[in-house]
């Protein structure tokens, strides 16, 4: 880890106490009687949302306003996931693990190895990837009487690692090896017709999600990118989505090779116990390095304690 | 293809309309189906089986909390006959039925007791191993739960 992703995992750390801190002094208890953080996995079944790519819970490929695994009010708890995505050309493993305390923090983190061995021999992307998100507003759950989401702020502190190749390539085009996503989320379960809406907002500046670095010497600049899921719920312990992802084309200057399509997936979500969860999709993830409409599966475990 | 940098911006400006408003459609889908049920009147409350079925679901329901683990404590020392004739008027009320539930608030009806967050979703499961047991539709289990989702508000008071 070099200094900046350091300084960056410190300063998410400091963040997420100073507001646990500050939230649990919020509480009008006196100091005596407030009480401490327990284990727990006191929410509903798939209410935590699954591990998205990034590691951030919600769906697969994005940030949802819940907070990551079963841990409501009062308590914390964790998750791990591993999840594999192959298409014509490429796959993608990711794994990573998530803590959530009092329904309100999330911390997480997870790495992305992404097998470019087609384009350039023996080549694997790698990204890595910290976390923090703060549920502000609402409850996605229970406030079935309301409009009103839930709401989060998140971001993910991310670093790639193209190797020689790769990064000479990246190099050229003035592409950093490092970069911030940031992101706002609603979300809200509609509990009568049994429907979650998610939408994410996210100021970035990643190429193919940060695999190919960030920004460019074309595109300087963040944009804002919307994403949406919406998900039926078949049984409490089974869920139907679709998400859209909307993506910047920060390096299709380069070449219409390095065009950047939008990723969208088709999904079906299962967890037979609060302990473990499976997530089985369709993902198309568009154009990546010269080779267009890359399709495939995507399988993603989550375990959850 | 390319493009300049204020046709992206106009392009990601549009795209986040275009799904600002469609999230706006889709709330509206929600409210919708929620609005529409309270218009259906009695609908629930019927699909329910009136009030044999609520008598029969609350029964059941009863001997689940006091079989559950997390739930048994709460519920083992209390006046049974009269928690389950409270619970079948709030279950006919909210569902559309032609009852009044007249004892006191929820929040009054709690307040000798810490209830947390964790303890009302256990209740939740309970009465959704109920409603399976007597063989209530995943649906109209949700419209039921969104009926007495909201009185968590009032419910949970702990931590404070």
């Amino acid at each position: 880890m070099n200094r900046m992703q350091r300084s960056h995992v410190l300063a998410a750390l400091g963040l997420a106490l100073a507001l646990i801190a500050a939230d649990l002094q919020a509480q009008s208890a006196p100091p005596a009687a407030r009480p401490a953080l327990t284990p727990g996995n006191g929410k509903l079944l798939l209410t935590g949302g699954v591990s998205s790519i990034d590691g951030a819970a919600g769906g697969g490929l994005t940030p949802w306003a819940v907070i990551g695994g079963y841990a409501t009010e009062g308590e914390f708890g964790g998750t791990a996931f591993v999840t594999r995505a192959t298409t014509q050309n490429y796959a993608l493993t990711t794994w990573g693990a998530a803590v959530g305390f009092h329904d309100r923090v999330e911390l997480s983190l997870a790495r992305q190895e992404f097998n470019a061995g087609v384009v350039v021999p023996d080549t694997t992307l790698k990204l890595d990837i910290v976390g923090i998100k703060l549920r502000v507003a609402g409850d996605a759950v229970l406030e079935a009487d309301t409009l009103m989401p839930q709401i989060a702020i998140g971001a993910e502190f991310k670093r790639s690692n193209p190797g020689a190749a790769v990064g000479g390539v990246l190099d050229s085009v003035a592409a950093k090896r490092g970069g911030v996503d940031l992101y706002v989320s609603a979300t809200k379960l509609f509990l009568a017709p049994g429907i979650l809406v998610n939408g994410t907002l996210r100021a970035t500046e990643a190429n193919q999600n940060g695999l190919l670095g960030f920004g460019s010497s074309d595109q300087g600049r963040y944009q804002l990118e919307p994403e949406l899921s919406v998900v039926l719920l078949l049984r409490k312990n089974l869920a139907l989505g679709a998400e859209y992802r909307f993506k910047p084309n920060n390096l299709a200057f380069a070449g219409s090779a390095f065009i950047e399509d939008d990723w969208k997936d088709l999904f079906i979500a299962w967890a037979p116990t609060k302990n473990v969860s499976v997530t089985a999709a369709y993902v198309d993830l568009g154009n990546i390095v010269g080779h267009t409409r890359q399709t495939g599966g995507y399988l993603s475990v989550q375990l959850a304690y | 293809m390319t493009f300049s940098h204020g046709a992206m911006r106009l392009r990601s400006w549009a795209r986040s309309s275009v799904v600002c408003a469609g999230l706006i459609a889709v709330a509206c889908i929600g409210a919708g189906a929620a609005h529409a049920q309270s218009a259906a009147d009695d609908a629930l409350y019927r699909q329910f089986g009136g009030q044999p079925g609520l008598v029969t679901l609350t029964d059941d329901f009863m001997l689940r909390l006091l079989a559950d683990p997390r739930m048994g404590p709460f519920f083992k020392d209390v006046d049974q006959k009269h928690v389950k004739e409270e619970l079948v008027l709030q279950f006919c009320e909210v569902s559309g039925g032609p009852c009044k539930r007249d004892g006191p608030n929820m929040k009054k009806a709690h307040a000798g007791i810490d209830v947390t967050r964790t303890d009302f979703n256990a209740l939740v499961e309970v009465l959704q191993l109920s409603m399976d047991a007597q063989g209530i539709a995943f649906g109209t289990q949700n419209r039921m739960l969104a009926k007495l989702a909201p009185m968590h508000r009032e419910i949970v008071n702990f931590p404070p």
